[in-house]
């Protein structure tokens, strides 16, 4: 298994070199360096001579991606995206363009994105599959089209919908809980509840009837007979046998997003105040702040990679047949 | 028949519980306050004013900090030695750290004294003296903390020192030391550090005498410094390179020599970019490892002023906290007519500031911020165009008032008219709409009159604004109002006012430039023009749908080439746009600020300058160099007069309008009174925080039922599973038993 580990680790590398190079390319499609300057150095009374220094400052000065002047290998090496991506191959981040630390800043803000991530998905987990055992419980019954039709409502609805809607039915008219903001530590609790429960109502339709799906098929195997025939409860054998032998594509769906859940939610973040990494991106590339992108983008797929990785190893775990090779 | 106790009777069990944990824990961490506030139970009661911020400021160093959202925090902790008079209006300058508004005096170019009186080409230097006052401290700060021996305690960290610090707040130790003349002149030097970028370098260079040549001196040293590895990054000693410009006369003086004659020097003495950095705070934050933990003197600033940044967490929240360092300083006791009578001077002569602690939170979305502010959790608010209808009712005459549902709440309204202008400009490098040609200009009139402002500003901005008849806004010397102002090629007055002129009149001017019927006499074809935007979605596409509207008055057929903002400020560099919109912020309430938009010195087109639409007119020009270095009056009223005049014959730009700002206060925000040019307001506002906890209780009463309501449905949803459970095992008992 190590040898496999190691290996997939090894394809890891080129895959975040064409991540970054496409990052670059698009990223310098739409700004050249005298516009990321000018970005930094505002609006009012910005000099061409300040433009300049700002570039030679934070290392713009050098051709894009092949310096036809140097010699050698430095026609590669002397260049924005070398400078600029070689680093980041040792997770050193850098400063962002507006001077920030942005090892700091991801470690500061990826707490508040996991402190609505995790609960949403261990609770949503929690919910939704008991809501997806009962419709396979009740297969063909009036409470499974119930459940269904719920779901195709629940499926269609948008998700700013649901946090519109949420904060003005608790929090404007009800005052059960703060429309938004946050603090650290255990008094989150008070802010993180509703983006919870909005997080978990929402996605309620899509993985409940994708967990139906499962469930059923699963259901319907021979093994299932056999336990109902020799008077297994039907609970027990739902949540202890189906539930254990529909795991491996639960964990397809589950374990590749693990890691990204430090990436936080944009539009949740946004709505309720929270400080998490969800919109740091999107902060990044409206203030044309390319350290920050291409950081952000570059640990999304590390996070990415690791995540399917993990979907790979846990497949081990829970399918003893299945070997990795 | 007994039914053994299945998984469902466990699950309810611990839901009950779960519910009750969660009532308890709410009902602890709430304390008596409402449910939904957002703040700590311990600050209910307190003096602090809540507030928010959408996007983080990206500088907090006063030699970078120029956008609003910085200001909003730089001006209550820096003190430059000017500041705005709170209440007079017109806007006017007294003393802050200063014993008095410096008069400069004029040195011709063998630097001997002239007389005050002569002539601006006699003046090669103007000379101000500054004089501060004593006994002014700095905040409490680590920089300056000394041990008992009288050495720096943090100034020589190592690596290891650093270890348990993430920021400001984790140095145990602070001190404080005496504002000094010195500190003054040390912040002038650092707009000229190669590291800073400051925004008014390119400025100020052109002023301050050898601040050019100093830029030039301090990059060479960093270089060197940068290359001998002494110290990494390479930390300038800036007191070991004199400045000619800006130098210490004594203790509590100092003196900036200015090149030629520039009253407008003095606004820029109100500014942060002016105010005092101690030496102490550079050699603090330049050690190895602050920058790396995000601890720079750009994120935690040292000020003497009456607030100091005590949290600063641009991700979440920024506080302001009273300085206990601070001097005090007396509420004005004079104001402009109607001050007392709207209350304004109730607090004449009490110490300042009144509040003691500010909390911004981070707020990025409008309606959450609006819902806060009903709810009593914010106690200022702008108004956006989502909440504009439920805040605002505009009457059949035009006048503007609260709805009765925010008066019934004590919501009050102020509104000021902005020290701004937006308009349309004509590239005057344009062969079609640019140029001096008689063709040209009545083509740019014939627009100017079909650009309906008014409809504009009732559709795009609710209303916010007036219509622009010059570049100058009201408040600004040498504006006009009434008859007097108006813009004759574009209006004709009314015993209503101005009107402006029929579409008719437009296309009659149109065909009189030789493109009758929007054709082109010459070439019978249709005359198209090009708008060059910026921006995309819903919003900007009605708006540049109106814009078509209004060329399509006169048949003209108008081009919009949209496209990001940096692919625009490039056609503007290079002087390709044909129409642009355009907008200007006043930097200092004079009429050389705007009026110089439109000096063909300062032309976009190579000299990279503000005058967007390349504008020159030599008597233009003319008169603008005589107008600037002018004190006030009537001669300069005058001249004014006819530059504006010359501008409104040259239509350079179809004046647009001067935005007007909308604040909504709750009935415990006291000395509301809107002043667009001070920075450091905060510390005249003052809250009666009973009266506020008071509303916020009767405002945000917990409503419980409706959580029941839901319980029940959803008991109503899991009985007939239930049910149907145990009808499907005891089948399959009684099945087991046959």
């Amino acid at each position: 298994m190590l040898a496999y580990i190691i290996r997939r680790l090894l394809y890891a590398i080129p895959i975040l070199v064409g991540v970054n190079l496409i990052t670059f390319v698009l990223f310098f499609v739409v700004n050249s360096p005298d516009d990321v300057a000018r970005m930094h150095l505002g609006m009012k009374h910005v000099t061409p001579d300040a433009v300049e220094k700002w570039k030679v400052e934070h290392g713009y000065d050098q051709p894009l991606l092949y310096n036809r002047d140097a010699p050698g290998v430095e026609q590669l090496t002397d260049t924005i995206f070398f400078e600029k991506s070689v680093k980041l191959f040792a997770f050193e981040f850098g400063s962002s363009d507006a001077g920030r630390n942005i090892g700091e800043d991801i470690s500061q803000r990826m707490w508040p994105s996991l402190a609505i991530a995790l609960p949403t998905l261990l609770l949503g987990l929690l919910v939704h599959i008991s809501f997806a055992m009962l419709l396979a419980f009740f297969r063909g019954s009036y409470l499974d089209l119930s459940g269904v039709i719920l779901s195709v409502v629940l499926m269609s609805i948008s998700g700013l919908f649901y946090i519109i809607a949420g904060q003005f039915l608790f929090s404007k008219v009800l005052h059960l809980v703060p429309i938004s903001g946050y603090e650290p530590g255990w008094q989150a609790w008070r802010f993180v509840l509703l983006p919870v429960v909005i997080g978990v109502i929402s996605a309620l339709g899509s993985s409940g009837r994708w967990y139906r799906t499962i469930f059923l098929e699963e259901i319907g195997r021979d093994y299932v007979r056999t336990a109902r025939a020799k008077g297994l409860p039907e609970l027990k054998l739902l949540f202890t046998h189906v539930l254990k032998n529909a795991m491996v594509p639960i964990l397809t769906g589950i374990v590749v997003v693990l890691p990204l859940l430090f990436m936080g939610s944009l539009i949740m973040e946004s709505f309720f105040g929270i400080p998490g990494l969800g919109s740091y991106t999107i902060e990044a590339i409206q203030k044309q702040d390319f350290a920050i992108v291409r950081a952000m983008v570059f640990l999304g797929s590390v996070l990415y990679i690791l995540g399917l990785l993990l979907t790979d190893l846990s497949y081990t775990l829970v399918d003893p047949r299945i070997r990795l090779s | 028949m007994h039914v053994p106790n299945t998984g469902f009777d466990r699950l309810g069990g611990f839901l009950r519980g779960l519910g009750w944990i969660l009532v308890s824990i709410t009902v602890t961490a709430c304390g008596d306050q409402p449910w939904n506030s957002p703040y700590p139970p311990d600050q209910a009661d307190r003096n602090i004013l809540y507030s928010s911020f959408s996007a983080r400021p990206k500088h907090l160093d006063p030699a970078q900090s120029y956008s609003a959202n910085e200001i909003v925090f730089t001006g209550q902790i820096y003190e430059p030695p000017l500041q705005y008079a709170f209440l007079k209006r017109p806007y006017q300058l007294e003393p802050l750290t200063a014993t008095q508004i410096p008069e400069p005096y004029y040195l011709d170019s063998n630097r001997q004294r002239l007389p005050d009186d002569a002539p601006t080409d006699a003046i090669a230097f103007s000379v101000y003296d500054i004089e501060i006052r004593p006994g002014i401290r700095y905040q409490p700060h680590p920089a300056f903390a000394k041990d008992d021996q009288g050495a720096f305690i943090y100034h020589h960290l190592k690596a290891t020192d650093l270890q348990d610090v993430s920021s400001l707040a984790d140095f145990p130790r602070t001190g404080t030391r005496e504002l000094v003349a010195a500190d003054y002149v040390y912040e002038i030097k650092r707009l000229a550090h190669p590291h800073l970028h400051s925004p008014i370098f390119g400025l100020m260079a052109d002023y301050i005498v050898g601040l050019k040549d100093y830029a030039v001196t301090l990059s060479k040293a960093a270089e060197k410094l940068a290359k001998s590895g002494e110290s990494s990054p390479p930390v300038l000693k800036l007191d070991d390179f004199p400045l000619e410009g800006a130098s210490v006369l004594d203790r509590y003086h100092y003196r900036v020599l200015v090149r030629g004659k520039y009253p407008q020097f003095r606004y820029w003495l109100a500014m942060p970019f002016f105010a005092p950095v101690p030496w102490e705070a550079d050699v603090f934050y330049q050690q190895p490892g602050m920058k790396e933990r995000n601890i720079t003197l750009d994120w935690y600033p040292v000020g003497t002023g009456p607030y100091m940044l005590t949290v600063n967490d641009p991700n979440r929240q920024m506080v302001l906290e009273r300085n206990p360092n601070f001097r005090g300083e007396a509420y004005p006791d004079q104001g402009e007519p109607g001050d007392a009578a709207a209350g304004f001077l109730k607090d004449a002569g009490r110490q300042m500031p009144f509040i003691d602690k500010v909390v911004y939170s981070l707020e990025k979305e409008a309606i959450p911020t609006w819902n806060k502010f009903l709810q009593g959790y914010y106690d200022v608010s702008g108004v956006s165009s989502d909440s504009f209808d439920q805040a605002i009712q505009i009457g059949s005459g035009g006048d503007i008032s609260l709805t009765p549902g925010m008066q019934a709440k004590g919501i009050h309204l102020s509104t000021a008219i902005s020290s701004s202008e937006y308009y349309m400009g004509f590239n005057m490098l344009d062969p079609v709409v640019g140029g001096q040609s008689e063709r040209a200009r009545l083509l740019r009139h014939a627009i100017s009159i079909a650009m309906d402002y008014e409809e504009y500003i009732s559709i795009f901005a609710n209303g916010r604004g007036i219509p622009a008849q010059s570049p100058l806004p009201p408040g600004i010397f040498g504006y006009r109002a009434g008859k007097a102002g108006m813009n004759p090629y574009v209006y004709d007055w009314t015993p209503r006012g101005p009107k402006r002129k029929s579409v008719e009149e437009a296309r009659r001017l149109l065909a009189k430039a030789g493109y009758p019927g929007g054709r082109d006499v010459k070439t019978g074809k249709p005359l198209t023009l090009y708008l060059d935007a910026t921006g995309n979605g819903p919003d900007v596409s009605a708006l540049q749908n109106w814009i078509r509207k209004q060329f399509g008055k006169l048949d003209i057929q108008l081009q919009i080439r949209s496209t990001d903002y940096n692919r625009f400020q490039d056609k503007m560099l290079k002087g390709t746009e044909q129409i642009f919109q355009w907008g200007w912020n006043a930097d200092y309430p004079d009429p050389e600020n705007f009026l110089f938009l439109l000096y063909s010195k300062n032309a976009k087109f190579k000299k990279n300058g503000e005058n967007a639409a390349n504008y020159s007119n030599p008597e233009y020009d003319r008169l603008f160099e005589q107008m600037k270095n002018m004190a006030n009056g009537p001669q300069r009223q005058a001249i004014i007069d006819r530059m504006i005049d010359i501008l409104r014959r040259d239509a350079p730009w179809a004046f647009g309008y001067h935005p007007k700002q909308f604040v909504l206060y709750h009935d415990w925000y006291f000395n509301a009174k809107p002043n667009l040019m001070a920075n450091n307001v905060l510390k005249y506002k003052r809250i009666d925080p009973q009266l506020r906890e008071q509303k916020r209780h009767e405002w945000n009463k917990p409503i419980v039922w409706p959580l029941g309501l839901i319980a029940l449905l959803v008991v109503l949803m899991v009985i007939p599973a239930v049910v149907g459970y145990r009808r499907h095992e005891n089948r399959r008992t009684l099945a087991e038993q046959r």
